[in-house]
Parts: C-alpha cells; structure tokens; sequence
C-alpha cells in the first residue's frame, strides 16, 4: 500500500495508551505511511514509545487538549486530515476512538468501520473483519473505494510494532484556537471503587460468566475458588446485574489479569473479555455452547453445563 | 423534561444458537427470538427514572421492521409516554449513517431536552448511531455513560473509561448520552404491563413523511459495498477435554493442580 494512514495518538494521566502502538503496527502491517497524530498540552513523556517506530509524528498542542474532549478534538484532527488526504485513519476502538470516530466520520462524510480485528487492503478498498453477536460471529465488509476510510481496531488485535527502526519526523503545530465551540466540559478522571480484593495478584482466577444465571449461584463459584485458594472474578454480564462488584470484572474496561490458571464458567468470550486474560498462561473454558468464542481462546475446554462441573470439581480437591 | 430514546428489536444471540446461511452470508433469523436490545433497555430505564423523579416526558423511537412494534410496546410498558417507528421498506439494510438521517427528520424540532441511546447493539455492535445523530442534530454528546444526572439544564454524565476508569464531563441540554450497560438495573416489564398499552398509538412514519426519497435511504447509500457474516473455523483453538463428566473432571482438575501449582 503506497497510501498515506493517520494514527490517533490516545493518551491519559501522562501516559501513551499501548492501543495507540497497536495501531501504529496494524498501519505498517498494511504497508502505509504512517502518521500518529498526538494531540495534547503537554508531549512530554508522550511521544517517547512513538519515535523510531512510526515515520511521521504531527504534535498538536495547546492547552485545551490535556484531557480528550471531542470538541477540541475534531477542528484540529479535520484539518489535519485535508492536510495529509490520508488513505486510513486508524485509532483504537476504545473510549476516545468510540467516542471520536463516529463525530469525525460524521462530520467529514467518511466511511467508518468500528471494532475491527482485521483489516486487508483490496482493490483500492478496505476489508475487515469485525466480531459481531458477542463475539459469536464475524462480519466482514467491504468499505469504499473512498479516498478515506476511518477505523476503529479492537484493542489487543494487532501487535506493536518494533522499537527504533525508523526515524521519525516531528512536526509540531501549535493552533491559536480549537474550536469555536466549548459545550462539553471534562471535570475530572475517577478511579472505579474497588473492594479489598484484587484480581490482578491471583495466582488462580476462577472466572464466571452470563451463564452462572443468578446473584444466588455466585455462592456455589464462590465455593469452589476457596477450595482451590482461587480469587472468584466474572465478565461483564455478572458485573452488570450486580451479582459481583465492578472491581472483579476482567476486560478492557475492567481489568486486565495474568494468573496462572484462568478457569471460565459460562463466559461466552467476548472481544473486549478475552483482551483482558492474553496475559493467564493456562486458559480452560467450561461452557455448555460449543460454538462459544472462549473456546478459540483457550488452551483446554470441556463442553458441559457448569453446575455439574462445580459439583465434580468440588470433589476432586 | 422531554426525553428521546432510541430502541432497536434484535436477535438474542446470548443464549442461541446462531447460523449463517454460508451462499448469502446472512444469519439464519427463522428460529431466533427478538428482543430490545440490551444497552437500550439500560437506556429506556434511565429515561423512566429521569421523568419519575423530575417529571417530563419520554417518546421511545425505533427504526426497524413491523415486528420491531414490539419494542415501542414494551417501551410504553416500562413507562415511556409515547412511541414512534420508522417503518418503510426502503429503510431495510440502511447504515448507521442512514438510520441517524431518518432519526434526525423525525426528531428535529420537536423540543427533545435529553436524547438517550444505547451505546451499541447486541448484533452488529457498531456503536455509531448515537454520535451520528448528536453530529446531525448539531448536539453535544458523550459516550459510554454509567452514570447520569441532571442539575441545573446540564447533563453530567459518567464515562466509563478502560482498567477500572472513569470520567465526569459535563453537557449542556439539549444533548445527546450513550448508555452503556450496567448503569441501572432495568425493571421487569410482565406480559399484563405491555398488555395494558395495547390501545397507546404508535405514530408511523415512512420515508415520504420524513421527507426522504428512497434513493436517499437503504444499502444503495452505504459506504460498505460487501458484507456478509462468517462463522468461526471450528476445531481451532482448545484441547476439547472429552470422555464421561466425572472423567472430564478429574483431567481438569488434574491440570489445574498442575499448573497452578497446587
């Protein structure tokens, strides 16, 4: 691919988001110049992971770009884009990229696919591959040919690229003004409420998933990580009814997790679940749908419903 | 408090079994059950409490075919005041894009303070059509809401960020929020609550009452050019553990001594 892609740098509390890299990597894996767009106050600390893999940095930076905000995003990153007549733009299908892309696409007319954990170059257009119905399925499309296409990739689908290869070309622009509108106002970064217990230190998580069916159940899972002196951790589902607190939810937007044993129950594996366990060295998925996603994931499964599971597993230890 | 949410009728995939018919690469909808989808009916029980606790007003809107009434009915069950459904032939297979014109036309001018959609839906999980319509309508928006007030003709809304993080912005009404799911716990709607809205109207319109030609609605106004779903490779992926539950078992346990070190 001979054409040019542009990078939304996302980033926050001083730190570069590894999404960011991602989708550095997913635009040189293409074959493109790329571009990362850093839009911020202050690039100290920020730009350092992108030097030497990317070719071109833009630096956009004004006070009124500390914290993400679409509105002073959009009027910077539109001009930026007539400048450059990018063949992609890529970011991360994160909380910015959701929440930008959708505004960009819209405003300039772009195609837009979101979600993506695949992207080929084919005849002028763009085909992806996206996972649709939980995970369950994928969809592929054809965007354009368009003479830009947005993205938004699923983050942990593509890898960074490698460090230092490249030298980089910095340009920095600093705008007099962002936009002429400010209705939108960022107040303040929280952290989630936590409980005393933390699933990212668990040398064993056993995990539970839609399928666990009811608060009253949790008990029975609660049981058997006791047994195996495991932490009891679940998908978002759980989390949503409010069966287990926010803090024992594994994923992206809960937490990622590296034990060394991650035992599944009734979670069907969804994109954003399985991006916060690439880190467990030993995967096993129960769950009684053999067609569920986690089983693509993990390293052992057993088709089975997971009451019978608890009940035998109780007595094996 | 006059509140908008959109609603859209989708397959449960959660629980069934999904199949694509492998020549058009399209789902197998014959024995699928339909339903609102999930983040909408977080979106729907935020606007109810908004109007039980201020007062106001809440229309739920939906696009979608005539089997998609069931969910305006279920909106009006949950506590919702009116409903309206884009209906026409035209509509089916249009984009995001395309849905958030129509939207647009329905709603445009009719007073909405607080616009509510669901952050994506259960199929397609294209998370567009809410900030499509915040940029058609010229509104400001936010995302990923897991928390929503309303003080003094402001929105303050919650983002859920990623690793256990939020955010607090802060909106002007009229505007535009995503929900994303877990930010209430939606109420029970029985058979005898949707039952007892069966007389409520639900005010059609098709593209000509919105102003639009069905050349300027439809997949022919799509940037996307092929789509079609797949299903995974099977057989890739895991050591399925096979033999009888007790057998099954024991392995599993065997290796969870084993590599947990236990």
């Amino acid at each position: 691919m001979s054409r040019k892609v542009l990078v939304v740098a996302e980033h926050r509390a001083g730190a570069l988001a590894e999404s960011t890299l991602e989708a550095a990597g997913a635009g040189l894996g293409l074959g493109g110049e790329v571009t990362a767009a850093l839009l911020a106050a202050d690039p100290a600390g920020l730009e350092g992971p992108l030097l030497g893999r990317v070719p071109r940095l833009e630096k956009i930076i004004h006070p009124g770009l500390a914290e993400y905000n679409p509105e002073a995003f959009l009027e910077p990153l539109s001009r930026l884009i007539q400048d450059l007549s990018p063949g992609l733009v890529l970011m991360a299908h994160t909380s910015q990229g959701m929440d930008l892309a959708p505004a960009l696409a819209g405003r300039l007319g772009l195609p837009l696919a979101t979600g993506c954990t695949r992207v080929e170059e084919k005849e002028g257009a763009f085909l992806v591959g996206r996972p649709v119905y939980g995970g369950k399925l994928t969809e592929e499309l054809k965007l354009g040919p368009h003479p830009t296409v947005v993205l938004t990739l699923q983050t942990g689908a593509f890898a960074p690229p490698p460090e230092g290869p490249v030298e980089t070309r910095v340009r920095e622009t600093v705008p007099e003004a962002l936009s002429p509108r400010h209705l939108r106002r960022f107040v303040e970064r929280l952290a989630a409420a936590r409980d005393e217990v933390d699933i990212t230190a668990a040398d064993i998580l056993v995990s539970v998933g839609r399928g666990i069916g009811s608060a009253e159940n949790i008990e029975r899972a609660q049981a058997l990580a006791d047994r195996l002196g495991a932490t009891l951790a679940c998908s978002r589902p759980v989390a949503d009814a409010g069966w287990l607190p926010k803090s024992r939810q594994v994923g992206t937007s809960g937490q990622s997790v590296r034990p060394k044993v991650y035992l599944a129950l009734g979670i069907s594996g969804a994109f954003q679940h399985l991006a916060g366990i690439g880190g467990a060295q030993t995967v096993i998925a129960v769950n009684k749908d053999p067609k569920a996603p986690i089983f693509q994931e993990a390293d052992y499964g057993l088709v089975a419903d997971l009451f019978q599971v608890l009940d035998q597993l109780a007595e094996a230890f | 408090m006059k509140i908008l949410v959109l609603v859209k009728n989708v397959p449960e995939a959660a629980e069934a079994d999904l199949e694509v018919d492998s020549k058009s690469g399209t789902l197998e909808t014959g024995d699928l059950v339909y339903s609102i989808n999930e983040w909408d009916n977080y979106a729907l029980e935020e606007a109810v409490r908004l109007k039980e606790s201020r007062g106001g007003e809440v229309t739920v809107l939906t696009l979608g075919d005539e089997e998609a009434e069931d969910v305006l009915r279920r909106g009006l069950a949950m506590g919702a005041d009116r409903a309206v459904h884009l209906l026409d032939e035209a509509f089916e297979g249009s984009d995001p894009r395309t849905v958030a014109k129509a939207v647009a036309r329905a709603v445009q001018g009719q007073g909405f303070d607080l616009i509510l959609a669901g952050v994506q839906s259960s199929d397609l999980a294209q998370a567009q059509t809410g900030v499509l319509l915040a940029q058609e309508l010229d509104l400001p928006f936010a995302t990923l809401a897991v928390g929503l007030e309303i003080r003094e003709g402001r929105a303050e809304v919650t983002r859920e960020l990623e690793a256990n993080t939020l955010e607090r912005v802060e909106l002007p009404l009229p505007a535009l929020v995503t929900i994303q799911s877990g930010i209430n716990q939606p109420r029970y709607v029985s058979i005898m609550g949707i039952r007892k809205v069966r007389r409520m109207t639900v005010d059609l319109r098709d593209c000509r009452a919105l102003g639009l030609t069905e050349e300027e609605v439809g997949p022919g106004c799509s940037f996307v050019q092929e789509r079609r779903l797949l299903q995974p490779p099977a057989g890739q992926g895991a050591t399925m553990l096979e033999g009888s539950l007790p057998e099954a078992c024991r392995t599993l346990a065997g290796i969870i001594k084993d590599r947990g070190g236990l």
